[in-house]
């Protein structure tokens, strides 16, 4: 997904001067084309996130459209009341793009998993928070949260994720899922890192003769309203997917949202990785398959859920 | 430089009735760089109220948005905003409460009262304008204890990095933070040097001396420069002036005038 990143940023800083790229000292040679095309507009902010946030809504209050690229973590923690006072509070055109989104980054430990992120960053009012699926969803959400002039949180993955989109995504719209399979029994609603386990589990369910619908909510904060009504009224069975905590994410946004508006909340069953701190060396594969995050493991969470 | 003490001094009769009426802290920091925003407002500033968004403007950025009681009144002064309306402060629906807000009147960029946010913004700002090759200063206002924020740091490190010549700081040294000697809460001193050694073109002076703050604010740089402007907190108010009391206590009625006759202002 940072290879897709790094592409399309560098085709969207050709067609818009005003785009400038921040970068928190990471991304050796990933840059190299943009900043030989670019040179004056991008800019190494050193391991200091706070005043990067900073200089970002600066630079958005003087005329540019800033992109923000760091590690999640350290992108949407550190500099949290930055995010929140200079570019909430102002509502400015940021683009904020947290890499290694989830546990992309697991066998790094704690420092390096971002499972709170969606939560934190949905908290700020105004925020459009966005986790893209693959990088055809990298590459359309950052062209149209940059053309939103909002300000907007990107969760991407790492690289070489499997695709799910098979082409560029030409009608994208912000806070408009993307409905890849209808299903008759159950929907599965997934956000970012987990779309590819999950069109894999819904061939694993298919296999045992339960279809299920796939959607990618690659837009948290706004929700796809007028989808989540016709799913809610279908009276199946919804499993919000997410490789993020419990508490905060995809399925809690959904929850709060058939909450306010009514609706059977029993149909939602979130499925996500627990609240707690992950202390156990793993890579992503091996971090998925302990919470119940692979393939498999999300198969059959929906299999004992539907027959229990 | 008499008639820009007079208008200082107005700032100061101003700040000292709002704090009064709103019943609103922090009138030792406003007072102490009523001095600083005369000089910036009415010498420095290539700016307007016509030009509140023209993108080729000087900006100014009060990052210790605490003392923005002394600020209001510059921009109404100037013409921003009616003068009348500075009655509102503070109240319900009104254009100037007690921290700014985003763009809450003309003239105000950043919402500040969050310490240490404003370097960094007047930074970006410094390098959107070498980007656009917009030729124009950015000056950034920091109070002594809002040097214990590392993004200060972190942002001053940047600066010199890119030689911004056009970011100008001022640091409203009024040896006073909330609870304490700024200089004794951690180790703010020697400031100049860390500036300087931080790359930045410095000079230290008597923050109240209007002639040196309009020579040195005026002066072209190769360099970031921050000015360390030697202030008393309360300045201009003989019962206020070095009493940290003043960071939180409301002034009465008998007070405010007292201290106007002292301002010259009754």
């Amino acid at each position: 997904m940072r290879n897709a990143f790094a592409d399309e940023m560098t085709q969207l800083a050709a067609q818009d001067p005003s785009i400038v790229l921040l970068s928190g000292d990471i991304g050796n040679r990933l840059f190299d084309q943009y900043k030989q095309q670019h040179s004056e507009r991008f800019l190494n902010c050193g391991v200091a996130e706070a005043n990067m946030i900073g200089m970002a809504a600066g630079m958005a209050l003087a005329g540019l459209r800033p992109v923000v690229y760091t590690i999640a973590t350290f992108l949407t923690y550190r500099p949290f009341e930055q995010i929140r006072v200079d570019i909430g509070y102002h509502d400015l055109p940021v683009v904020l793009v947290g890499v290694g989104g989830g546990l992309s980054y697991a066998s790094n430990g704690g420092t390096h998993q971002a499972m709170e992120d969606i939560a934190v960053m949905r908290a700020i009012p105004g925020m459009q928070v966005l986790s893209a699926g693959d990088a055809w969803e990298v590459r359309a959400g950052l062209k149209a949260a940059i053309a939103s002039d909002r300000p907007t949180y990107l969760r991407i993955g790492k690289k070489g994720e499997p695709l799910v989109h098979s082409e560029p995504i030409v009608d994208f719209k912000i806070g408009k899922a993307i409905s890849l399979k209808e299903g008759t029994e159950a929907h599965i609603l997934v956000s970012g890192n987990l779309l590819p386990s999950a069109q894999e589990a819904v061939d694993i369910l298919e296999s045992s003769g339960i279809k299920v619908g796939l959607h990618s909510f690659h837009t948290i904060e706004p929700l796809d309203h007028s989808l989540l009504e016709s799913l809610f009224a279908s009276g199946k069975p919804i499993f919000a997917i997410e490789e993020h905590n419990r508490n905060g994410g995809l399925g809690t946004a959904i929850l709060e949202w058939a909450n306010d508006n009514s609706h059977d909340t029993r149909l939602l069953h979130r499925i996500a990785a627990p609240n707690s701190f992950l202390h156990c060396t793993a890579n992503q594969r091996e971090a998925r398959e302990l919470m119940k995050l692979s393939p498999e493991g999300i198969a059959t969470s929906i299999q004992d859920s539907l027959n229990p | 430089m008499e008639s820009l003490r007079k208008v200082a001094a107005e700032l100061r009769g101003i700040a000292i009735e709002l704090s009064h009426q709103a019943r609103t802290p922090h009138l030792g920091s406003s007072l102490s760089c009523a001095d600083i925003i005369a000089a910036l407002y009415w010498k420095i500033l290539d700016t307007g109220p016509e030009r509140a968004d023209d993108p080729t403007r000087d900006r100014f950025i009060l990052s210790k948005g605490h003392a923005v009681t002394t600020l209001y009144a510059a921009l109404a002064k100037r013409g921003y905003f009616p003068e009348e309306e500075l009655q509102t402060f503070n109240q319900y629906g009104s254009r100037l409460p007690e921290h700014p807000a985003p763009g809450c009147v003309p003239g105000i960029d950043l919402a500040t009262g969050s310490l240490g946010h404003g370097l960094s913004v007047g930074l970006g700002i410094a390098i959107a304008n070498r980007i656009q090759k917009i030729d124009k200063r950015v000056f950034v206002l920091l109070s002594d204890g809002e040097c214990n924020e590392g993004s200060v740091w972190e942002a001053a490190m940047l600066a010199s990095a890119h030689q911004l010549d056009k970011l100008r700081t001022i640091v409203d040294f009024n040896k006073w933070q909330a609870t304490g000697r700024s200089a004794e809460v951690m180790q703010l001193e020697p400031l100049e040097e860390k500036f300087a050694k931080f790359g930045w073109e410095t000079c230290r002076i008597d923050g109240h001396d209007l002639q040196s703050l309009v020579e040195q604010l005026e002066k072209p740089r190769k360099a970031p420069f921050a000015l360390i402007a030697d202030t008393i907190k309360g300045k201009g108010v003989s019962i206020m002036e070095d009493d940290n009391n003043w960071h939180y206590r409301i002034p009465t009625k008998k007070e405010v005038e007292d201290a106007k006759a002292e301002l010259g202002l009754a």
